[in-house]
């Protein structure tokens, strides 16, 4: 199979991803969306080394793994803080600062 | 096609290749010991914050973090008398950290204010006490639900959140290497290693929970949509050239680079590269904060506690800029034709809006947040003449306006009442009968950010529109005074407002800090008058560290 297939499929998870990010409501959806576009950014990356045949692409992939893990542990800890106060992971609901 | 892609695999498993004919790769320990000195505080401090009993932990980590920082000013200085900012400059790191001027010069710049930063994390001064303790602007317990029994057991026990140091080194540590990254990969990591800590510092507030709670979930998720959108476009650049180093890519932009079939197949495609060019500059800007990525800013400004936001607005800047300016000078300045149009327009954009909603601002805190969004623009009017006049009077805007900022967040945190900063401007009102000294600090730091001569403000825009002007960007300038004078209106109208109107009953009453902050804003206002009065040798430094090396 043409590996360019795969970018076209990188590209349209990247784009659900951030679709998601914009339209959803719920900050453990929206955040779920985020990871959603970090591994599509890996497939690429996978992808694209496969296309050139050096490593570099792969490397970074597993680097990306490791960052979206980092990712995960600080920002459930904020969204679980959020949740915990005001019984609600909505993002509409963070607008105590809104003039 | 395939014969290429398979070389890959055919090549790992050749056998002619044993284990230990692979090199080790080569790390200029000496070169990178700034960076690695702060991570070894801070690594340090999580230790502090396992082993020591609670009531040592306060000393042991605001000292661990002073003779951290200091070290590492020492480390950076001791590299540049010895000629790593302009002769001996290279990259170090098998291609992945650049030592030469702009990385020192802005290493610099962070640790000075990351030093000066941590004075005002340590202030235990400006709350009365609780239950017979001092404590200091951060959460007696950050995982305990605001008003709950958790959190008062928390503040009885006179719990603190000393973590907040180590967090602090651990993102300035990243800072640091972010200006100075010479590779993709580097760029993206110490993007994250900066903003993680970030993000958790922001929501542990002590007072005002709720909104620094949100000011946090806002920031973490814009910032994490953000670095998702420079990873795609890391990934697509990587896809272009076929390596992630800086200097490989600019290579195959500029057309030099030896033609392997495989990028010929890549390369063809400009869209990589365009695309990929500029979802990398969007995560930048974002961290920057131009328009039309700002809007996070005012919002996270607000809710964070003061100490963090005088540090982030200051030192985040300072990182991001540098990275950009790398990016667009080292990697893209093939493609400067397409990038330059594109931030004459960010750039305008950031200055107009930043000082035009400004004006229309209530609250101290989110006033300074759009003031370092129209600062980001003038910064950005420097990045746009590519000369080296341009790098050299950004480094400078950059050292000026970080001092500024952190010393007008510091006295921000000094003016209180019983619901603890007093942050709305109406409660200023008067507060230069009351507090003379205070008010009139406070009035230098906003001349400064307004431009008045004599204040570094001035010499840093009036470089910053000299390089712009003489890159032929005449009309940007031209924006940029004017929107510099609008900008002045908001500030000169604070300070009428603390000299010329009536104390209110009850107003907010200035806080006396302790040699902490006092030694913080001294430090931010002799900045802004050395560097106002006598800016020229510190031009001269910047203007000799204004080469990046390829």
């Amino acid at each position: 199979m043409n590996p360019i297939n795969y970018l076209y499929l990188s590209a349209l998870l990247f784009t659900i991803g951030g679709a998601g990010v914009l339209f959803r409501r719920n900050a453990i959806i929206v955040f779920m969306c985020v990871e959603l576009m970090l591994n599509a950014c890996n497939l690429a990356f996978v992808t694209f080394a496969r296309l050139h045949g050096n490593l570099d692409g792969q490397i970074f992939a597993f680097f990306t793994m490791v960052v979206a893990a980092a990712e995960v542990v600080v920002g459930l800890a904020i969204i679980v803080t959020f949740f915990r106060s005001r019984h609600s992971a909505s993002v509409d609901d963070a607008s105590l600062m809104k003039l | 096609m395939t014969g290429i892609i398979h070389s890959l695999w055919t090549t790992a498993a050749d056998p002619a290749l044993p284990l230990d004919r692979i090199p080790t790769p080569k790390i200029e320990y000496a070169q990178l010991s700034p960076v690695l000195i702060v991570f070894g505080a801070a690594v340090l401090g999580v230790l502090v914050e396992a082993l020591l009993p609670r009531r040592g932990r306060y000393v042991a980590q605001l000292g661990v973090s002073v003779v951290g920082l200091a070290a590492a000013f020492a480390a950076i200085v001791a590299l540049a008398a010895d000629g790593y900012a302009s002769t001996k400059s290279h990259i170090a790191a098998m291609g992945a950290v650049a030592v030469d001027g702009p990385a020192l010069f802005l290493q610099g710049t962070i640790v000075l204010v990351a030093l000066v930063a941590a004075f005002t994390f340590a202030e235990r001064r400006l709350d009365p006490l609780v239950h017979g303790r001092r404590v200091d602007s951060f959460a007696a317990q950050g995982a305990a639900v605001p008003g709950s029994e958790q959190e008062q057991r928390a503040v009885r026990a006179g719990f603190t959140t000393t973590e907040v140091f180590p967090l602090l080194l651990f993102a300035v540590a990243g800072m640091m290497i972010f200006p100075a990254a010479n590779d993709l990969l580097t760029l993206f990591v110490s993007l994250e290693v900066f903003s993680l800590p970030l993000y958790l510092l922001c929501a542990l507030a002590r007072r005002h929970r709720l909104l620094s709670q949100e000011s946090a979930v806002k920031y973490f998720l814009l910032g994490a949509f953000s670095s998702a959108i420079l990873l795609f476009g890391i990934a697509l650049l990587y896809g272009y050239a076929g390596t992630i180093s800086y200097g490989g890519i600019a290579d195959v932009v500029s057309g030099t680079a030896r033609m392997t079939p495989a990028l010929a197949n890549t390369t063809a495609n400009d869209a990589l590269l365009l695309i990929g060019g500029s979802m990398v500059v969007v995560g930048l800007l974002f961290k920057v904060a131009a328009v039309p990525f700002h809007m996070w800013t005012p919002d996270v400004y607000q809710g964070a506690p003061t100490p963090v936001t005088g540090f982030m607005a200051a030192a985040t800047k300072v990182a991001a800029f540098g990275a950009l300016l790398r990016l667009l000078y080292v990697v893209l300045p093939g493609l400067r034709w397409d990038w330059r149009p594109v931030m004459w327009g960010v750039a305008i954009a950031t200055m107009v809006i930043g000082a035009v909603v400004a004006v229309t601002q209530t609250d101290v805190k989110r006033l300074l947040a759009y003031s370092s969004i129209a600062h980001a623009g003038f910064i950005l009017a420097g990045v746009i003449a590519v000369s080296p006049d341009g790098v050299s009077s950004v480094l400078f805007y950059l050292a000026a306006y970080s001092f500024v900022t952190l010393g007008a967040f510091a006295v921000v945190t000094l003016v209180r009442d019983a619901g603890g900063e007093a942050t709305h401007l109406s409660r200023w009102a008067g507060l230069g009968r009351r507090s003379p000294l205070v008010a009139a600090v406070f009035a230098v730091f906003l001349l400064a950010f307004a431009g008045i001569p004599l204040t570094s403000g001035f010499a840093g825009k009036f470089a910053v529109f000299k390089a712009a002007a003489q890159a032929g960007a005449v009309p940007l300038v031209i924006v940029g005074v004017i929107s510099s004078a609008v900008a002045a209106f908001f500030y000169i109208r604070v300070i009428v407002l603390m000299f010329f109107s009536e104390p209110q009953p009850g107003g907010p009453s200035v806080a006396v800090p302790s040699p902490l902050t006092v030694t913080a804003i001294t430090a931010g206002a002799v900045m802004t008058l050395v560097l106002g009065v006598a800016p020229q040798y510190f031009l001269d430094l910047a203007g000799k560290a204004s080469v990046f090396v390829r």
